[in-house]
């Protein structure tokens, strides 16, 4: 039997962005799907490192970044759990003296945006930080960025929005889907059928193949981040780290864990499962020895990956479909969606409620890449 | 053979010593991997430096078997290359440019096949009941370890606990090492055993050896219960007794060891990190790599073979090993004589065939779950109860086991599922009242066992360290 529904919103892809806008929609009363073809925040937005930090993006997120900031500490509240945030700052290292002014020159940058960087030169380091071995030339503090836990917080969205009284479909995958003139229809998964006036696709590292049906194809890659975590040892790294211009990152969860990533893993026959690179993993636990003698003995006791999503400049894809009205798209968050999905999610029930986003986030229109194509095409 | 690449045997038990062999008689060199110190495996373990012990008293009725695959795997040695000590903890390519990731002493090293055998073997299948993480518990096959490998005793006085043919075996082989055996405490009903009966005709040794162990102990006054659920392990620090229910009344013996265990659970994350398809067995009740009779999986350059492939004991493990070197010998093109083929195929379906009895003489205990308390630690090394992944199944509306290691941490630990993954499927099953199979597989990850951080990785090789 076809289990018919029809909606206001329908939602594609249950991430972290997809969930927080159900969620978001939901309270301001509509009526919303969210249907996703595994499990709700299985993807990227479950098995990412876990960073909640605005400190390094480009300047373009960092109005929407700062709206997630203010998001965060109210978790509990919205989703019902804390999902181990903690703000614990971060802490960028410079190795060498042009980092260190790449450093300087991105906290000037920011410093119109509210990120209270605060510059540390190589001596402070050792006296601020005396649990860090490889002091190099300096570091970057954002104290008021840090880290929560991917697994809890990204499913704990989909639950919130579905006791809210969003439509969850999990397990679900979209057949088909397009536009019927007063709205769309939706086929997922053996028998649903929906239909909505809006549709929003945040699929992720699936989103180009549901944007090229409507017409929008977009240079988007596959990114597999291979990340190594140890067993339990007493706590002792009380920042998240990362690295400017390294591809080291690191933090200590309060179980006692050190979650750890760096490099990029590999996708499996299957595209939707990868695995670590050794010879990344092995980067990592080097970096990590280096930084923090300590952990030569600890024990590693397992690698992971997953499948996200990269945009060619880095940033996301944000914004009203230039093809088809009551289309919105938001994916592509090349390794970095995690801390700013949650205002992604406000920013798109702005979006079908009104057409316009509070936030500006002019910069992640699909339509850079249609005028790029077009460009290749004159140049051609 | 025209592949410059070494076949490489992961595994120096039953399989992996005959397959070895078998290579050898057809000019062949394997490499072969042990994560023991000396080859054997865990059935025929050997003690790290010889003791003076005899064969019969280190092995009891298997001392014959014991001494010949020594016997044979020393007179392979020179013919193949042994690597001792030596955890293989990953395997990445694919189908073509295959390498396993291996650890030999703290020091990492990295190398390319052109055929992989896994002969990985079996931990003990074990499931948690109240105070199963209190010092003086074992599993039975730690216990078999300590007296076979060490030469020494888990405890004084003991209770013997769980189902499988080990139960009995290891309790006889503890009395006739001088300990006290307080109980065998066997999880099975009494009713079952009667399948002994239909195995007597088909593998009278196995049987009249259990009556044999049976008898004896009963003999030496060794109380033998049936059908028992345990309550509590009864001591604050450490094991003093055992609170059980058996006959429908609760009962408590003083012991201070207690070694318990329900038959064994392959050892399959290898042949799942290569890539190999995983069905269902119903008869473990656990995942398995798809397999032909002779051991080749769904990828073309990895076989499985022995224990690690589905239980069937190291009889049956000997005769695979030898299966799947013939498979590998006649994949790389040498010829492999069809009779002595047909042979061994026979050979394992017998076993086999008494395998499916067995396992309905000391059956699985399907309601465990509806048995133990909320309050019980299911995963050791991240300190979970069944309570509290109760809620989080709840809470999450899960109902797959990858999902509930994500939202419930079960898994996530030291052990990575391998302790813990039985129970926690038993769990998932008992709350959502489905079959097992329905909870699907949990993905191993890369290390499979815990690797140093510091363990000089593929950059520290490229620099030439």
């Amino acid at each position: 039997m076809i289990q018919r529904i029809s909606a206001d919103v329908t939602i594609i892809g249950g991430g972290l962005v997809g969930s927080s806008a159900a969620l978001a929609m939901r309270k301001a009363g509509l009526a919303v799907v969210l249907i996703d073809k595994g499990f709700c925040g299985a993807q990227a937005s479950g098995v990412n490192y876990g960073g909640v930090r605005r400190q390094g993006r480009p300047p373009e997120q960092l109005p929407l970044s700062q709206r997630a900031h203010g998001i965060w500490p109210r978790l509990k509240a919205l989703v019902g759990i804390d999902g181990e945030y903690v703000p614990s700052g971060h802490l960028k290292l410079a190795r060498t003296e042009a980092d260190f002014a790449k450093l300087e020159a991105y906290a000037e940058i920011a410093k119109p945006y509210g990120l209270d960087l605060e510059l540390v030169g190589a001596a402070a380091l050792k006296t601020r930080f005396p649990w860090l071995s490889a002091a190099g030339a300096g570091a970057s503090l954002c104290p008021g960025d840090g880290h929560a836990n991917p697994r809890l917080v990204s499913p704990a969205f989909a639950r919130a929005a579905e006791r809210a009284g969003v439509k969850v479909f999990e397990q679900t995958p979209v057949r088909d889907v397009r536009a019927t003139g007063s709205g769309f229809a939706v086929l997922a998964g053996e028998n649903v059928e929906i239909r909505s006036r809006q549709i929003v696709n945040s699929a992720g590292a699936w989103s180009d193949t549901f944007a090229a049906q409507f017409g929008e194809s977009v240079p988007l890659t596959r990114i597999y981040p291979s990340m190594v975590v140890t067993e339990p040892l007493p706590v002792r790294l009380p920042v998240s780290m990362g690295e400017q211009g390294g591809s080291f990152y690191g933090r200590q969860v309060a179980r006692g864990n050190y979650v750890m990533g760096g490099g990029r893993g590999a996708a499996l026959a299957d595209p939707d499962f990868s695995r670590p690179s050794v010879t990344a993993a092995s980067s990592v636990m080097q970096r990590a020895i280096a930084l923090f003698p300590h952990l030569a003995n600890a024990q590693v006791i397992r690698f992971w990956s997953g499948t996200e999503a990269e945009m060619p400049d880095g940033n996301p894809v944000i914004g009203a479909s230039q093809t088809t009205p009551g289309l919105f798209h938001a994916f592509g968050f090349c390794g970095a969606g995690f801390q700013i999905a949650p205002a992604v999610g406000e920013v798109l029930l702005e979006l079908v409620a009104t057409g316009q986003s509070t936030t500006p986030i002019d910069a992640f229109s699909i339509g850079r890449f249609s005028q790029v194509a077009a460009q290749t095409a004159v140049s051609l | 053979m025209t592949d410059a690449l070494p076949i490489v045997i992961v595994g120096a038990g039953p399989a992996g010593i005959r397959a070895a062999e078998q290579m050898v008689e057809a000019g062949i060199r394997p490499i072969v991997l042990d994560e023991g110190l000396r080859a054997g495996g865990q059935i025929y373990r050997r003690p790290m430096i010889d003791d003076g012990r005899s064969y019969r008293n280190r092995y009891g009725s298997e001392a014959r078997k014991a001494e010949q695959l020594h016997a044979a795997f020393e007179r392979l040695r020179p013919a193949i290359e042994y690597r001792p000590e030596t955890l293989a903890w990953n395997v990445s390519g694919q189908e073509r440019g295959g390498h396993l990731d291996m650890m030999t002493d703290g020091v990492h090293n990295q190398i390319a096949f052109s055929k992989l055998l896994l002969c990985t073997g079996a931990t003990d299948r074990v499931l948690p009941f109240p105070g199963w993480t209190r010092p003086g518990v074992f599993t039975l096959g730690a216990a078999q370890t300590a007296l076979k490998a060490q030469g020494c005793t888990v405890g004084d006085r003991l209770v013997f606990m769980g189902s499988g043919p080990l139960l009995y075996l290891v309790a006889w082989q503890y009395m006739k090492a001088g300990a006290t055996v307080a109980a065998v405490l066997d999880t099975a009903p009494l009713r079952s055993k009667i399948h002994l009966v239909s195995l007597f005709a088909r593998a009278p040794r196995i049987v009249a050896l259990g009556l044999f162990y049976g008898a004896q102990l009963q003999l030496s006054g060794v109380k033998i219960r049936y059908g028992v659920r345990p309550e509590t392990v009864i001591g604050a620090d450490r094991v003093e007794g055992i609170r059980f229910q058996a006959s429908g009344c609760t009962q408590e013996l003083e012991c201070d060891a207690i070694a318990y265990g329900f038959a064994l659970r392959p050892e399959t994350q290898l042949a799942d990190l290569a890539g190999c398809r995983f069905r269902f067995e119903d008869r473990d009740r656990t995942w398995l790599p798809e397999r032909d009779a002779l051991g080749r999986t769904s990828r073309k350059d990895v076989y499985v073979s022995g224990d690690g492939s589905g239980i069937a004991g190291a009889d049956a493990a000997e005769i695979d090993g030898q299966l799947a070197a013939l498979a590998i010998l006649n994949d790389v093109g040498k010829t492999v004589e069809g009779d002595r083929l047909r042979q061994l195929m026979a050979a394992r379906a017998r076993i086999l065939r008494q395998r499916e009895i067995l396992e309905n003489a000391f059956p699985f205990p399907r309601d465990w779950f509806e048995t133990v308390p909320a309050e019980t630690t299911l995963c050791r090394c991240e300190e979970i109860s069944i309570g509290e992944i109760r809620r989080a199944v709840e809470a999450g509306n899960i109902g797959e086991i990858n999902r509930m290691k994500a939202l419930s941490r079960v898994g996530m630990g030291r052990c990575q599922g391998r302790m813990c993954s039985v129970a926690a499927t038993e769990v998932l099953r008992s709350i959502r009242n489905v079959e097992p199979q329905e909870t699907g597989r949990l993905r191993a990850q890369a290390p499979v066992k815990p690797i140093p951080l510091g363990f000089g990785g593929p950059l520290d090789r490229e620099a030439g360290r």
